[in-house]
């Protein structure tokens, strides 16, 4: 644990992922924060469309994702989590204790 | 036989000055993109040769095809490489790597072998993705978007274009700029709607010069709102196929307000030139 931070803050910093598209009605993108992504898992188990999933990525860090399949079609597969009124409390975001996860829309 | 408007030439590259037989490290890349793949070949350093080829039926044939040129003019057998690294679409099926490193990676890594430590966001138009990608000064990657939804906007789309108006693809950039009024840019630069657009705005009289420069400039606007999600920070570049297109480069730029680092020798070899740099990071590695 120690070794990674250390690693993170002194010697490779992680990246930003933006998973997703633009179309004609608006941007769709779930954003990443590896930084703080430590690749627990919790919000692959928390998301009810199974669309995240753990790899190892070229820097030999353990991160989440969106799986390819999905990252084409997030307005639809996530819109289960977003209601079109009242507050929006997304799974993914609760269960990530380092709050990695992001939404562009 | 009809002529196929989309082709381009494939071409390869050795570098005269280098013997490859006292270099102490010879590694590869080989990047198998949807519309066209590249091999690299690294003695050292540098580049010792390298070829693009068109991506054919399946990844193992194209890798196997894009290495064979770059090494044909050379006496390099495939096993005196010592360490092959694969990227692009097919990467994971490309039988004579030893690592699969994606794309947006190797892009950046070759672009800050190209362009230098002050690359800071480069552009990726391949054939068929646009990918924003933000790295430091030793090319490793901060940020990174990608845009894959569709063919607009890319190389594909692009062959597309230059086959409804049989231009050659390789002068669609220069005829899109040879117009004396820049037409209002066609509404989508979805394949399927620009192409009925198109051929709308040639039965109405508009030259094919037009056409092309109203499709160049959609793309390019495409390609600038996708940008703006990340950003630009200077030094700027554009890598991929599309990078060769002058009717959709010089509109980004003076979209963006930009100018771009030129990449010497080949703004298409960037992802493969990025794998044999990891390649090479990595047999050292090996060694130590
Ligand atoms: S918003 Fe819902 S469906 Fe979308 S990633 Fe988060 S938990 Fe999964
Ligand atoms: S819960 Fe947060 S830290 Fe854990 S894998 Fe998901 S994004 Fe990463």
């Amino acid at each position: 644990m120690f070794n990674r931070l250390l690693r993170r803050l002194v010697i490779l910093p992680g990246y930003i992922a933006n998973y997703g598209y633009t179309d004609g009605s608006g941007d769709y993108y779930i954003i990443v924060d590896t930084d703080k992504c430590d690749g627990c898992g919790k919000c692959v188990e928390a998301c009810p469309q199974d669309i995240l999933e753990i790899i190892t990525d070229d820097y030999d860090d353990l991160v989440v994702t969106v799986k390819e399949e999905h990252s084409k079609n997030l307005k639809y597969v996530c819109a289960p989590c977003k209601p079109v009124s009242g507050p929006v409390e997304l799974k993914c975001q609760i269960a990530c204790p380092s709050g990695a996860i992001t939404h562009s829309w | 036989m009809t002529t196929e408007y989309f082709r381009w030439t494939e071409y390869a590259w050795k570098n005269p000055d280098k013997d490859w037989q006292k270099a102490d490290t010879l590694v590869a890349g080989i990047d198998v993109g949807s519309v066209s793949s590249q091999a690299v070949v690294l003695a050292d350093d540098e580049i010792y040769c390298y070829s693009n080829a068109r991506t054919g039926s399946n990844s193992p044939d194209s890798a196997k095809n894009a290495l064979g040129m770059a090494l044909k003019d050379t006496d390099i057998k495939q096993e005196n490489l010592q360490f092959v690294v694969g990227t692009g679409y097919g990467r994971v099926n490309i039988p004579m790597s030893n690592k699969a490193i994606t794309e947006i990676a190797c892009h950046a890594r070759g672009a800050n072998y190209m362009g230098g430590p002050t690359i800071r966001t480069i552009l990726d138009m391949g054939g068929q993705d646009l990918k924003g990608i933000h790295c430091d000064e030793r090319g490793k990657v901060t940020q990174f978007l990608m845009n894959d939804k569709c063919a607009a906007g890319t190389g594909r789309g692009m062959e597309v274009m230059a086959e409804l108006l049989q231009v050659p693809i390789v002068d669609v950039g220069q005829m899109s700029l040879d117009v004396e009024e820049e037409p209002p840019p066609v509404s989508s630069t979805c394949v399927i709607f620009a192409k009925s657009e198109a051929i709308g705005l040639l039965r109405k009289g508009w030259t094919k010069n037009m056409v092309l420069a109203a499709y160049c400039s959609a793309m390019a606007h495409r390609v600038v709102g996708l940008l703006e999600r990340i950003g630009i920070e200077k030094d700027f570049t554009i890598t991929g196929g599309i990078s060769k297109n002058i009717g959709v480069t010089s509109r980004i730029l003076k979209e963006l307000k930009v100018d771009s680092v030129p990449l010497k020798p080949d703004p298409q070899i960037a992802g493969a030139l990025g794998a044999s740099v990891f390649a090479r990071d990595l047999l050292l590695k090996s060694r130590k």
